[in-house]
């Protein structure tokens, strides 16, 4: 009845290897993946990991709380430098959850299959990455609970927003990209929701998952609005993703400041954006394939191409830092060719040749295939990407300020223990919320790896005889 | 509406396709309600169905509108007249630096309306349907295909559907009590 997609009409062509192993049927696919939630329980190996991310998470919370206590005195940030670890993790992380969204929707409306193993676990990277950046922006306000101040609402103080200042911007970004991306997470949830409320063995599990589920059973003209609404949401995602990393790059570039201004930081910055988050998913990735078995739904097919997605972009990246020492120099500033003299030989010269190190130099052992399918290669990989991409930010923010305009202002800049504490905590609130994610919900799509069953595929010639 | 003792008459599949030709056999002996239940979309389901909708579209459109409109109509009300800065004689209509508000409340608007539009045209949530009531039908989420004749449908007779539904080769038929 159902054979393995062949190449026989197409003789002399060498066929690829699928994305989904051969021999899967509906049920087969619904149980593997089903069960990880609904079988297998805690496992040692799960528990262990989520008792480390939670000892983070505890960092976390004592972190924002000696904050909220002391004030943001305790982290290294001072004139000149006003900008530090906050704003270098704020952009990192949302910068992270990107590829989550470029997963989900730019590689839906490409029609490219191989989304569909990734997108989930790339989507919930994408809420959590977000949730870990928008935390940084609100400590670092100082009067966090009075963080409403920066939405539009009628007041009694008879103000508003300045709707011309990019950190505004920033505001309806980030708040409309969170929330965005999760209502695509949850409708692409719905109807795996409702296949764990089929199948799981407890009531408790029956009651959540159907309350979740909402009633969903399948019907044909609700898949007809479904497809359409995911389409649409896939549609408005799109340009979602990249005015967002547009938006964040304009808080530097709006400003004056040498480092900062500059026209090819939207792209520049959505590219490395990309970049991070391509490699936050192999990170998490790789680890959860071999550790849940699924290497026959998260195929060598599927690192090699993000694989290449991660040079694409790395080049990219590659080339706006080419063009910021190319544009110093042609600026004729002496403002612009300062910044750049002193990236390459200030006091910060080591954090920027390890940048280029992490980001420019070492990536390019992609071009080859052995490393590509090298799952150790790729996982240092993937980790070398994330410390260039933070070191990036670290290099745009700190450097860019800590030589101001008049030499008495200078200064120097290192992140304190609470720095670290802080960013070392969202770390944990971040794998916290995945290993949840993973526990309690199907990390990988089920609906839509049933529609890769060779099986679903309707048989024109059954159809036409009858 | 009279309340009718059954739901419809329900028959199970093995796989899309049996489905799908199902329901060209079903329609071309003149049923018309009728519904499909898969555990995952299909296209050539709902063009044997002969479904045909476009609300959903033209909802986001407007909600986008919106959006748009409310976005760039609060930054330049705030910022022209309710809580006007003069900045150095710069204008108060700079709507260039209004763009970006706008771009995010219309996509805001425009998903809110998308994902509220498709609950709400597919009447979710909904705590309660017939269909469940089937045993089988667990398997709708994991496996199996199914086709439910509806009562509602002029020509639908308990026993002569039943019998015509046995005749398109399912794995079961049963019927689904209201």
């Amino acid at each position: 009845m159902s054979q393995p997609p062949s190449t026989q009409e197409h003789p002399g062509v060498i066929p690829r290897p699928p994305f989904i192993e051969p021999g899967h049927t509906f049920e087969s696919v619904t149980d593997k993946i089903g069960a990880i939630v609904l079988e297998q329980g805690v496992r040692r190996g799960w528990l262990v990991g989520f008792t480390i991310a939670f000892s983070l998470l505890m960092v976390l919370l004592v972190a924002l709380t000696n904050l909220i206590a002391t004030g943001i005195g305790i982290w290294g940030i001072n004139i000149p430098v006003g900008w530090g670890f906050d704003i270098i993790n704020f952009v990192w992380w949302i910068g992270i959850g990107h590829a989550g969204t470029l997963i989900s929707a730019i590689l839906l409306l490409l029609r490219q299959q191989w989304r569909t193993s990734i997108n989930r676990f790339a989507e919930a990277m994408t809420l959590f990455a977000v949730a870990c950046a928008g935390l940084f922006p609100v400590a670092h306000l100082g009067r966090p609970w009075l963080a409403y101040w920066l939405f539009p609402y009628p007041n009694a103080m008879g103000m508003w927003p300045n709707f011309r200042s990019p950190l505004v911007w920033d505001v309806f970004a980030v708040s409309t990209y969170a929330s965005v991306s999760l209502m695509f997470w949850f409708v692409g949830l719905i109807p795996d929701l409702a296949t764990l409320r089929d199948r799981s063995p407890s009531r408790v599990g029956r009651c959540v998952y159907g309350l979740l589920a909402m009633g969903w059973r399948g019907s044909a003209l609700h898949w007809h609005r479904y497809e359409t609404a995911y389409l649409l949401l896939a549609g408005l995602s799109t340009p979602l993703v990249v005015s967002v990393h547009t938006i964040v790059s304009f808080d530097f570039a709006v400003s004056l400041i040498p480092g900062w201004h500059a026209t090819i930081f939207p792209p520049y910055f959505v590219a490395g954006a990309i970049y991070a988050g391509f490699a936050m998913v192999l990170t998490l990735g790789i680890p959860l394939r071999w550790y849940y078995d699924l290497e026959d739904f998260i195929t060598m097919r599927h690192l090699d191409n993000m694989a290449r997605v991660m040079l694409a972009t790395g080049l990219v990246v590659a080339y706006g830092y080419m063009m910021e020492t190319f544009c110093a120099w042609y600026s004729a500033s002496n403002y612009e060719e300062f910044m750049i003299t002193n990236r390459f030989f200030g006091p910060y010269n080591k954090l920027y040749w390890s940048l280029i190190f992490c980001n420019v130099v070492a990536p390019q052992l992609l071009w080859f295939k052995r490393v590509r399918l090298n799952l150790g290669l790729l996982f240092l990989m993937s980790i070398i990407v994330s410390i260039g991409m933070w070191l990036e930010r670290y290099i745009i923010i700190v450097v860019s300020l800590h030589r101001d305009f008049l030499p008495s202002s200078w200064g120097m800049y290192t992140g304190t223990v609470w720095d670290w504490a802080t960013f070392i905590g969202t770390l944990g609130l971040f794998s916290s919320l995945l290993f949840l994610f993973i526990r309690f919900l199907p990390m990988i799509s089920i609906f839509e790896m049933r529609t890769m069953v060779p099986e679903a595929k309707i048989d024109e010639s059954a159809e036409a005889h009858h | 509406m009279k309340r009718v003792p059954l739901h419809g008459i329900m028959a199970e599949f093995d796989n899309p396709t049996a489905l799908v030709v199902a329901i060209h056999k079903t329609r071309a002996a003149g049923y018309r309600v009728m519904d499909a239940y898969s555990p995952f979309p299909i296209e050539e389901v709902s063009e044997a169905l002969h479904i045909h909708d476009r609300l959903l579209p033209i909802l986001v459109f407007f909600g986008g509108l919106a959006g748009c409109i409310g976005g760039f109509g609060l930054a330049t009300w705030t910022s022209m007249i309710d809580y006007p800065i003069n900045v150095g004689g710069r204008p108060l209509l700079s709507w260039p630096s209004f763009l970006p508000i706008t771009f995010e409340t219309c996509v805001l608007l425009a998903a809110v309306t998308c994902v509220l539009g498709l609950l709400g045209l597919n009447g979710l949530p909904m705590p309660y349907h017939p269909v469940f009531n089937v045993p089988q039908f667990a398997l709708a989420s994991r496996e199996k295909f199914f086709l439910c004749i509806e009562a509602t449908d002029p020509q639908f007779h308990r026993q002569e559907t039943r019998r015509f539904l046995e005749t398109l080769a399912p794995l079961s038929v049963a019927e689904v009590e209201n």
